[in-house]
């Protein structure tokens, strides 16, 4: 699998954990493709943490409206059904667990559920945005992300970045497999065919738990 | 009461060494006209309150590159490289909180609250000269409140008493900032006659706004 491939194969992974009726937010990057995989007829609000709900899809060229945008700053529709809310709601209904699963990227991740996806010290400190009152507020936690860096290690025994939040993922989904963090550690529940258990283990750091039915991950 | 006034009066109203809060997301919901007119006056040693510090050549973005800012306190930086090297250098001093936290604070500055308790970045850096508080078993970060001299809002249409109606995403930190500064400047988008509003639609009451400039179409 090319980059392009392996984001795709995760995106599609991470919508099949999303339910009939759930209020979802998701991050930018890999986590927003995964709106394109949302099977028809099924009903998913979507978030956005700049103030609406009902995120629909991106407009046709010429019809973008200045005043209708997403976290990313990038034209974007709402759906009829849809409203318009300011920051502090918006962050009401975040913090307040009101959004049913929010879908990230990540820096690191570890097996206590700590997250590090704001910054490098010296290199990147864009800021947290609403990272981390999305991460703390949201009822599910799922990190989206491919499961190594240049082949360095992502998923770790402990982060050493700054944290996003403490001990707050439930699942992390990557082209490798489908893992939860539960409190023994981290559980391989899926694995992608192309890899063995192995593999998966060679490309974590932290050690992993296989679950005695070990899934193939499918799409 | 609220009254209109010309751009040149509105800018008058900021002065060196003030703090402002401007509204906006990556410019989405920024009054442009006032942040271009400050920009052309040229205050300086400002304290900004907003979300993020928007583009080098778009939103409060143009205040930072033509370095008018002392502090910046904001939830995001990543869209303006001049912000992170005026922090990198030392020239601009840079508070980063999480936006729900940030929110929060200007409502808090604006409703009276003398601060408030929050479960977000507890176990992280913005715990950091913090009280942390346990309710209940959990833990929280008491967080302050935050207001500003003056603020400066977009608003989509405006009547004469200051009622303000938005349009899409545009509202996000406006609303809010209307209720914590001493000042409050809102640009209109379309002023209206007072009653053309249906009181039913009105979004930021009147009572909050000083004074309303035209701004036109952006």
């Amino acid at each position: 699998m090319d980059k392009k491939e392996r984001k795709q194969f995760i995106a599609k992974r991470v919508a099949k954990e999303l339910k009939d009726g759930d209020i979802v937010n998701l991050g930018i990057g890999l986590p927003t493709m995964v709106v394109n995989y949302i099977p028809e007829g099924m009903n998913i609000s979507f978030q956005s943490e700049n103030g609406f709900i009902g995120l629909g899809p991106a407009p046709k060229e010429g019809e973008e409206d200045k005043d209708v945008v997403n976290a990313g700053g990038q034209p974007v529709t709402i759906l009829p059904e849809g409203a318009f809310f300011d920051s502090a709601t918006s962050f009401g209904i975040i913090r307040g667990g009101h959004v049913d699963v929010t879908v990230l990227g990540a820096l690191q991740v570890d097996k206590e559920g700590n997250l590090a996806n704001w910054m490098i010290p010296g290199k990147m400190a864009p800021g947290m945005g609403g990272a981390m009152d999305l991460v703390v507020g949201a009822k599910r936690v799922i990190v989206a992300m491919e499961h190594t860096a240049k082949g360095n290690h992502k998923i770790l025994d402990k982060c050493n970045l700054p944290l996003t939040a403490a001990n707050q993922v439930d699942m992390i989904i990557t082209e490798m497999g489908v893992m939860e963090i539960i409190e023994e550690g981290i559980l391989l529940k899926e694995i992608n065919p192309k890899f063995t258990i192995d593999q998966v283990q060679e490309a974590t750091e932290a050690k992993l738990i296989v679950t005695d039915d070990l899934k193939e991950m499918k799409i | 009461m609220a009254r209109i006034i010309s751009m040149d009066e509105a800018v008058e109203q900021i002065k060196d060494g003030m703090t402002i809060m401007v509204g906006g997301f990556l410019s989405c919901g920024t009054p442009c006209k006032l942040v271009d007119a400050l920009v052309e006056k040229g205050v300086k040693d400002l304290t900004l309150i907003c979300n993020d510090s928007g583009f080098v050549d778009s939103g409060v973005g143009k205040l930072v590159v033509n370095r008018q800012i002392k502090k910046l306190i904001a939830s995001h930086i990543g869209t303006n490289k001049e912000t992170g090297n005026q922090m990198n250098s030392g020239e601009m001093e840079v508070v980063l909180v999480p936006q729900g936290t940030l929110a929060e604070q200007i409502r808090a500055g604006g409703a009276g609250l003398g601060g408030f308790l929050t479960p977000t970045g507890v176990g992280t850096v913005v715990q950091e000269g913090k009280k942390r508080i346990e309710i209940d078993g959990e833990e929280y970060l008491l967080e302050l409140p935050l207001r500003a001299d003056v603020a400066l809002l977009l608003g989509y249409k405006v009547d004469r008493k200051g009622n303000i109606v938005y349009r899409g995403a545009t509202r996000n930190f406006n609303t809010i900032m209307a209720t914590a500064a001493d000042t409050v400047i809102v640009e209109a988008e379309n002023i209206v006659e007072s009653g053309e509003i249906d009181p039913n639609e009105v979004i930021t009451p009147g009572l909050f706004v000083d004074y309303i400039v035209g701004g036109g179409d952006r």
